[in-house]
């Protein structure tokens, strides 16, 4: 009993850490440098994989994902910059390729959204507090 | 008042949410490509069924082509295959293909010219694109996908699944219309 309570305490502790993000396959292991493999992690996490379109390329497993982190990797040992791999991806296939996507006029919405919700909810949450506030307390 | 309004405006969003969202023209996972408009990205690779000659799209500058991506892997792309022929056919516009090797294997060379020898050939030439670097080039996310390239050797159009016969009447032959009258 004490056995299997340990390999289960192990496994949900193990898993946690290696599902956390987990990355995909890949054959190349990691950069030699680590600064670069940093700035590789970063990334290929705000890049999305087209394939299934909510993943980042980091985590992919489709092959179409791969080939992104190869020219990922090819362009940092090349000496790029971060900005210069975003637009290469953005100029292929654009702005929708990253889960960070610049403020712009047609992505003002996406950024917007979450302050209006705010805005929207404290309104609803005025409303109904005042209201209540009126109430007759009940028994 | 808001007891009556706030519900109808919340209906009536979501009336216009269903009429785009529910569209069954639309396709939700159809992206606006930023290649449209710009030139065509350049790519010299060998040709599928030769691999000593070469297949390039700069020698194409000056005429109007299509170009289709495709792979022996593709379900939709046998799917789309008959269509490509009966519009070889019309001899509209010489369609150019790219095999995605999508695992990188070279087998995909001898699975294409098999398919191409068993189905029939619509290509004017394949190009065998093995490392997916021209496919990456192009933005390609999924095969089949077509793109019409003009006699200044822009993107004007991309298609992404099968192109059906209704699709190129609609959507391919309107432009190859207008990009020649530009050209012209």
């Amino acid at each position: 009993m004490r056995h299997i309570l340990t390999a289960w305490l192990l496994t949900s502790v193990l898993g946690f850490t290696a599902g956390r993000g987990a990355p995909a396959l890949d054959v190349n292991g990691q950069l030699e440098d680590p600064a670069l493999q940093t700035r590789f992690e970063d990334i290929t996490k705000n890049l999305r994989c087209l394939v299934c379109q909510n993943e980042s390329v980091a985590d992919s497993n489709a092959q179409l994902a791969g080939d992104l982190r190869r020219q990922v990797r090819e362009m940092l040992v090349a000496g790029n910059s971060d900005a210069e791999i975003f637009k290469f991806m953005t100029d292929r296939y654009g702005d929708f390729v990253r889960f960070n996507p610049p403020l712009e006029s047609k992505t003002l919405l996406i950024w917007g959204a979450p302050f209006i919700m705010v805005v929207v909810g404290s309104f609803i949450v005025v409303r109904i507090a005042r209201q209540r506030a009126h109430m007759p307390i009940e028994e | 008042m808001w007891k009556f309004t706030l519900p109808f405006a919340a209906f009536l969003g979501l009336v216009v949410l269903f009429v785009f969202g529910l569209n069954p023209k639309r396709d939700i996972h159809a992206l606006p490509s930023p290649l449209i408009g710009k030139p065509a990205p350049l790519f010299s690779l060998s040709q599928v069924n030769d691999p000593a000659s070469v297949v390039s799209n700069d020698s194409l500058k000056g005429q109007v082509y299509v170009l289709n991506v495709w792979g022996t892997w593709c379900p939709e792309c046998r799917v789309e295959h008959p269509a490509l022929l009966a519009i070889a056919r019309e001899n509209v516009v010489p369609i150019i293909g790219i095999d995605w090797s999508i695992d990188h294997g070279v087998e995909e060379r001898q699975k294409a010219s098999q398919w191409l020898q068993q189905l029939g050939n619509p290509y004017a030439a394949v190009a065998f694109d093995q490392d997916g670097r021209t496919v990456i080039d192009w933005g390609v996310t999924a095969a089949p996908e077509t793109f019409l390239v003009d006699g200044q050797g822009r993107v004007i159009y991309k298609f992404v699944s099968p192109v059906t016969e209704e699709v190129w009447q609609h959507e391919f032959l309107p432009r190859i219309a207008a990009a020649r009258r530009a050209g012209a």
